[in-house]
């Protein structure tokens, strides 16, 4: 029986909605919303003690935001499935859109004005790399993995979207759909030598790619070099930063009484330096706080991945929980002046319409996965494959 | 297709394993660094946080007051309003300036300075719209606020001197620091600070400055003050007490004023302060508080007569008769005249095949010292010096004061000239010559001599001491105050006798019938002046002259060709307490010109008695809280 097709009512792995609801995490729910309320509160000390302008948009949409997770969730597994490589497409297209036709923001070409919102295709590519890459892995088989000509076509599924981004110029979202796309390259079986070779490749036209890089980018990974280069201009944010967490001290300088934040040495404090303001307010109990809120989420996800009985539902899991993690440790370590500031947010905490979406749909996909765990999908992306 | 499946698995859960694994380090480096910044680094960034937020700001201490020597305030400080815009409070910076346009007068540039400045700095610095209002125009600001968004009104301090003109050479003045004057404190950045940079104020400038306080202020990372979180009063500058009779010194003004140019000094002759010092023309110093104009400044730098220099000190005059006293006592103490020799005055003295003239065209015929100095006789110095020979009259002019700085606590004193053999050779390469011994011993040819020293030769010759003269009643710093009372000027080292056979012949210049002053004695019983005429030529008299036209009488010649008159003097005669020296640039005889207004000066101040003491600042606590701000001043600051 090859193909054999179930109505839906004689779906054999068909669940009633309400059930769904109750298969949801709720846990993972509870912690999402924890996270969002600290940046809640934060976006709140932000602004001085004011929901304007910032707290209250931000909840908005994390009202919205939810519903639409939740949505999500309770979605079959296997419409993601099917949606995955046309969700790329889409999101490609659009990505080649705001090359040809974009808003000027920032200096970097990000948005597509729909009129009543902003659209960042990047964010839109996080999703659907991760999902159409699962897709991909999912046919395949483990000798198969083995093969090279078999991973060109995912190679170039993750390389053309991060050299869109990278023209923008976006270097922390390429680097976020290169590092999500390897890790589920990873996890789908491929040999760890591939990756070597790629790397040694990398590492090779580094300083041919150091050519095509903005001069603010240069700047960037000079001044984390050497931030003393530069105290006046790119170091600034760095070095303010890192004044800012450290005076904060162990239990921080009290809510909405960080003096670096309030008295706006800190930059971007809204968005990407929000971490940094809640370690001067809260020292460091509160951003290890913060940390184990983190941790809690990407080990859920892990649990997620490893309970799932289809290997897109895992790959998906794996990748979604890691872009998390990379979002996460990438902000973190860029606040703390580990690695260059490269523009990534605090995933739910910082301030920021897309970012929240785009982190709350790739949630509703995990818990989607999570809810049809148990559903077996074939190679093919049918829904049998019993036999 | 179930085990394929499962191998795909178990790949997957173990790389699974190791990615969490590696992502478990990764968070955990994180929170060591945190640990690490929040922590171990803490105190240090504590440190750079706080320097971020606090901002130091100085707040200029009160100058020090000046007064006279009984304690009357010459030098103030005067609350200075002005009126100044915020932009981010005024909206319609323009409108606000029209309106209190109306209210007050502004200069007709000022809207576009203002929108200019205001422009060019943050919204919220104030910008200066006007200075030095009036109470009046404080009072009619305020009422119409509602209507002046983003206005304020501030209280300065600025420095004011009551006496306008009348003390501008001794005081001085004060204005903006210039760029060469910085010297790195941080108080002379200060916009606004001023200065002394001409007299005591600037002879006195660190003591009278005062030490800076402090204000600590939150500042955010535009500079804008949040809060201020300590401050610190510095402490006003020392009070400069000086040696001077503010009215006497009106007094010495008021005399010279109808003169072209002419200074005028007055010493006590036992402790050297300095009891009036008269320079002629004058200038208001209040003009260059707040930065001079232009035009003012040319019309006082081209101006003939020089008002900008305290003439006392500065201006260098060949001292004429006024030079006999030194002359005639290197003779007594050389030994090689007495007072009672005489020496026959033709009229002239030949020398060589050079004639030098007496001042008086038939002579005098026999004089002695006393007589010497009573006609100012010229053939018994051009006697007398070649026996004396120019090096010992130097050395006595010396010993009085001449040819040296006085060390008075002025700026740009001039120490004059007293030539001597060496100097010739050393500065003009040639060797002295006989003749201007004789030229010399009139007090013409190269002496030169400010009037300050005169007055000091003069308090020396009357006192017998080597008196110093000086402006302050105490020695002032910045460290403190100590008074100069206990000090003592050393005997001069000169035969008593000897000044006292001077004296007696200056008392014939004033006090004996046919004394080339005795038209100017002073005719009061117990305040009569001993003095010394002098007329000294700035022109040469040609032998062609003498003997065409005769000398050119000073009225026909130009101003600055006519001679110096001058006369020095020291009163009372039996008791002496007051020395004074008068010299009027070009203003002809000394006899007629000069020694009148010795007369007048000398009797003004024994009738105010001004050497009496005074007050001491070393002493006396009130004057220093004077210059304090009082409570509701600061008020008016914050």
């Amino acid at each position: 029986m090859a193909s054999r097709r179930y109505r839906i009512g004689e779906d054999p792995d068909y669940v009633p909605i309400g059930r769904r609801l109750l298969m949801l995490n709720w846990t993972l729910v509870l912690l999402i919303s924890a996270l969002s309320g600290i940046g809640f509160a934060m976006l709140y000390s932000a602004a001085n003690g004011s929901v304007e302008p910032w707290a209250e948009r931000q909840m908005m949409r994390f009202a919205v935001g939810a519903l639409l997770m939740i949505g999500i969730a309770v979605t079959d597994v296997r419409v993601w499935l099917k949606l995955a490589y046309f969700s790329y497409f889409v999101a490609l297209i659009l990505l080649i859109g705001v090359e040809i036709k974009g808003d000027i923001g920032m200096g970097a070409q990000r948005w597509i004005n729909l009129g009543f919102f902003q659209l960042q295709p990047s964010e839109l590519m996080k999703i659907s790399l991760v999902l159409a890459l699962a897709r991909y892995f999912h046919g395949l088989t483990v000798e198969e993995v083995g093969r090279i000509p078999l991973l060109i076509p995912p190679l170039l599924m993750v390389l053309a979207p991060a050299a869109l981004v990278l023209r923008q110029p976006d270097l922390g979202t390429a680097l976020l759909l290169i590092a999500g796309g390897g890790v589920i390259f990873w996890l789908a079986g491929v040999r760890m030598w591939k990756f070597a070779l790629i790397l040694g490749a990398v590492l090779a036209i580094i300083p041919i790619g150091w050519q095509f890089l903005r001069d603010y980018q240069k700047n960037r990974v000079l001044t984390f070099l050497n931030p003393e280069n530069d105290p006046l201009g790119a170091g600034y944010h760095i070095t303010q930063s890192k004044i800012a967490l450290g005076s904060g001290g162990l239990f921080g300088k009290g809510y909405m009484l960080g003096s670096q934040s309030h008295l706006n040495f800190l930059p971007e404090k809204q968005t990407d330096f929000i971490f940094t303001m809640l370690g001067e307010e809260f020292g460091l109990v509160g951003g290890l706080a913060l940390l184990l809120l983190y941790t809690m989420v990407i080990m859920y996800g892990y649990v997620i991945a490893l309970r799932c009985r289809n290997q897109f539902g895992r790959l998906v899991a794996i990748g979604i929980t890691s872009t998390f993690f990379l979002y996460v440790f990438i902000n973190i370590a860029m606040v703390m002046g580990l690695i260059p500031v490269v523009g990534v947010p605090l995933p739910l905490v910082s301030y920021g319409g897309t970012v929240m979406m785009t982190i709350l749909v790739s949630f509703g996909l995990l818990m989607s996965v999570s809810i049809h765990r148990d559903i077996r999908i074939s190679r093919q992306g049918n829904d049998d494959g019993r036999q | 297709m179930w085990h394929r499946d499962s191998d795909r698995y178990r790949m997957f859960t173990r790389r699974a394993l190791m990615l969490g694994a590696g992502q478990g380090i990764l968070l955990t480096g994180l929170a060591a660094r945190m640990y690490y910044l929040q922590v171990m680094e803490s105190d240090r960034y504590r440190v750079l946080a706080d320097e971020n937020r606090i901002s130091h700001r100085l707040l200029p201490p009160p100058r020090g007051l000046i007064t006279d020597r009984f304690g009357a305030p010459v030098a103030v400080n005067r609350q200075n309003y002005h009126i100044m815009i915020v932009r981010e409070q005024a909206q319609d910076v323009r409108r606000t300036l029209e309106i209190l346009g109306q209210i007050i007068e502004l200069g007709p540039d000022t809207i576009e300075r203002v929108e200019r400045d205001v422009a060019r700095r943050r919204s919220f610095v104030p910008v200066t719209v006007r200075d030095n209002l009036t109470w009046e125009e404080v009072a009619r600001v305020g009422v119409n606020a509602p209507d002046l968004p983003g206005l304020i009104i501030d209280a300065g301090r600025s420095r004011d001197y009551p006496e306008g003109p009348h003390l501008a050479h001794t005081l001085g003045y004060v204005a903006a620091v210039s760029e060469k004057e910085l010297t790195g404190d941080p108080l002379l950045e200060l916009p606004g600070f001023r200065i002394g940079k001409s007299g005591i104020e600037k002879v006195y400038d660190l003591a009278l400055r005062g030490s800076a306080g402090t204000s600590q202020v939150e500042v955010n990372a535009l500079g804008r003050v949040i809060r201020e979180l300590d401050r610190e009063e510095g402490d006003s500058g020392n009070t400069v007490v000086m040696t001077l009779d503010l009215e006497l010194q009106r007094y010495a003004n008021q005399r010279l004023s109808n003169k072209e140019s002419a200074s005028a000094v007055v010493l006590d002759i036992h402790n050297g302060e300095v009891l009036a010092m008269a320079s002629h023309p004058t200038y208001d110093p209040n003009a260059f508080t707040n930065g001079i104009s232009h035009k003012l400044w040319n019309s006082l730098v081209n101006n003939e007569y020089a008002p900008l220099s305290n003439k006392a000190v500065t201006g260098t005059y060949a001292p004429g008769s006024t030079f006999k006293m030194c002359v005639a006592l290197a003779g007594l103490e050389a030994g090689v005249v007495t007072a009672n020799q005489r020496f026959f005055c033709p009229g002239h003295l030949d020398l060589g095949n050079a004639r030098f003239h007496c001042w008086k065209r038939g002579g005098h015929g026999w004089v002695d010292m006393h007589d010497s100095m009573k006609h100012s006789c010229d053939v018994y110095y051009y006697e007398i010096s070649q026996k004396i020979g120019i090096d010992r009259i130097a050395a006595m002019a010396n010993k009085l004061g001449l040819g040296e700085l006085t060390g008075i606590d002025l700026p740009n004193e001039r120490s004059g000239l007293i030539p001597t053999k060496d100097w010739k050779e050393i500065q003009l390469g040639k060797r002295w010559q006989g003749g201007e011994t004789l030229i010399s011993s009139i007090g013409q040819g190269y002496v030169l001599a400010t009037p300050l020293q005169l007055a000091t030769m003069v308090a020396r010759i009357a006192s017998g001491k080597a008196v110093k003269p000086h402006l302050t009643r105490d020695h002032v710093t910045a460290e403190g105050i100590t008074s100069r009372a206990s000090e003592e000027f050393p005997e001069l080292q000169v035969n008593r006798a000897h000044l006292a056979r001077i004296r007696d012949g200056m008392n014939g210049v004033t006090n004996e019938l046919r004394g080339t002053a005795h038209r100017s004695r002073i005719d009061i019983k117990g305040m009569e002046m001993a003095g010394k005429t002098g007329t000294s030529q700035v022109r040469r008299i040609t032998m062609r002259e003498r003997q065409t036209t005769g000398v050119l009488d000073n009225a026909d010649l130009p101003w600055k060709y006519r001679d110096h008159a001058l006369f020095v003097a020291f009163a009372p005669v039996d008791n002496p307490r007051y020395a004074c020296a008068v010299v009027v640039d070009h203003g002809g005889s000394g006899s007629g010109i000069a020694a009148p207004i010795a007369r007048d000066i000398l009797i003004k101040a024994q009738e105010l008695k001004s050497a009496r003491p005074g007050i001491s600042a070393a002493n006396i606590q009130s004057t220093a809280q004077l210059s304090r701000p009082s409570q509701t001043d600061r008020e008016e600051e914050g």
